[in-house]
């Protein structure tokens, strides 16, 4: 039987190629919601076995889990140091090492997801002070408040007191079919709590912001929650004036946008291409054999280091 | 807040009553307002006297960049705080969308 520390650093090192093909991946196209239980059990299950492997070679090995192994053996370690009073032994300063990168890595991991939280409710209160002053609503848009800007956007402000926000330059820009659609899409993303799913991605790309896979990663999860809103909006609408809608969108380009905040290029290029091809040319789902295995390897990446950390082996 | 932004320089808790003619406020009520906006950063006040005069942070058209600033913004690594219909696109990418949508648009003429 192979150590539990060595299985969850094999684990975490295995995730992040596994991440890397999930995300070159053309199947997440076709099931936007299994890719993203299946980037949710990524990023929680390299989470466990990161934190898992750290701790795990400074735990005691024996009865113990991984968990509680870890906090034996940083009692021990702590007690040998102190009780000798002589130089503390190679063994016991390497596992202190471990414990504390363990540490270390955990109160990083929650603290990105707790400082992500914390700068977007402020954000979101900004922003939502400032619309109170500035918006207003409009018989077309029903629902929505019209900020009295050229530039085309829409976008909606997650939360208790969500809104939904669509410039004046939008409703010049779309027709009446097309604001319908732009609307049923963010209210899609409203209901669903999409932002809520991409949270903790945004965070952990903050936490590591030199890593590509974090980036990719973001990326991905970012652009399956669209087709997930895109995809509850053709319950009710043509596929096609979505598609129009987002033509219009991306053929006005930079026009008009406030300069200053839209230097360099945009990391999305195509995600508009991706997203209406497929809304005019789409694609038939996965079978349920291929949901059924995506369901198993999700449960399996992260039962497998929960298992490690928590039961003694 | 509309009253301030549309109005020349700073203004009196009475001149701003005195303005929103269209409800009947109390002094005190628009004193309220006022003293929050403050506080919240969007109205500077100054002692004139014994009257306090406010008079807005920044234009109404800066605020509006703010928020569209802010709805764009979506380099790096895009804000949680909120989601675009779109993202902004090349112009690359704008030239090909803009081909799709004519070709698109001659479809449903014919």
């Amino acid at each position: 039987m192979l150590p539990p520390a060595l299985v969850l650093a094999a684990v975490a090192t295995g995730i992040v190629p596994g991440a890397a093909m999930l995300a070159s991946a053309r199947w997440p196209h076709r099931s936007p919601a299994a890719a993203i239980v299946l980037w949710q059990a990524l990023g929680l299950g390299w989470g466990l076995a990161a934190v898992g492997a750290l701790a795990g070679f400074g735990a005691v090995g024996g009865s113990f889990g991984v968990a509680f192994g870890a906090v034996a053996g940083a009692a021990r370690a702590l007690r040998e140091a102190d009780l000798r009073k002589s130089a503390p032994t190679l063994l016991t300063i390497g596992r202190l090492a471990f414990l504390g990168a363990g540490a270390l890595l955990l109160t990083l991991l929650c603290w990105v997801l707790v400082a992500a939280a914390a700068r977007v409710f402020l954000a979101r209160h900004r922003h939502r002070t400032l619309l109170s002053l500035l918006a207003h609503g409009d018989p077309k848009v029903p629902g929505a408040l019209v900020v009295d800007h050229p530039a085309a956007t829409a976008y909606c402000l997650p939360g208790l007191r969500s809104r939904i926000v669509i410039s004046a330059g939008t409703i010049d820009l779309l027709g009446e079919a097309e604001l319908a659609a732009v609307l049923a899409h963010e209210r899609a993303h409203l209901r669903a709590r999409h932002d809520l799913v991409l949270l903790p991605f945004s965070a952990l790309r903050r936490a590591f912001p030199r890593s590509a896979i974090a980036r990719r990663a973001q990326h991905s999860v970012a652009l399956l929650v669209e087709m997930l809103a895109d995809d509850r909006v053709l319950r009710h609408r043509p596929a096609r004036e979505l598609a129009m809608a987002l033509l219009r969108f991306g053929a006005s380009g930079l026009d008009a946008t406030p300069s200053g905040a839209l230097a360099g290029a945009p990391e999305t290029d195509g995600e508009m291409a991706v997203r209406v091809s497929r809304l005019l040319t789409p694609v038939p789902r996965l079978p349920r054999p291929a949901l059924a295995l995506i369901a198993v390897a999700a449960a399996a990446i992260v039962a497998v280091p929960a298992t490690l950390l928590l039961l003694p082996l | 807040m509309d009253v301030l932004w549309d109005s020349d320089g700073p203004l009196t808790v009475r001149q701003v009553g005195a303005m929103l003619t269209d409800r009947d406020l109390a002094h005190t009520t628009v004193m309220t307002v006022l003293d929050r906006l403050s506080k919240k950063g969007l109205a500077r006040r100054e002692r004139d006297g014994r009257a306090w005069l406010y008079r807005p942070t920044a234009s109404r058209e800066a605020y509006v960049t703010e928020l569209m600033l802010h709805a764009l913004a979506q380099t790096g690594d895009r804000s949680a705080a909120l989601a675009s219909f779109a993202r902004r696109v090349s112009e690359a990418e704008a030239k090909v969308l803009r081909r799709a949508l004519e070709s698109l648009g001659e479809i449903t003429r014919n």
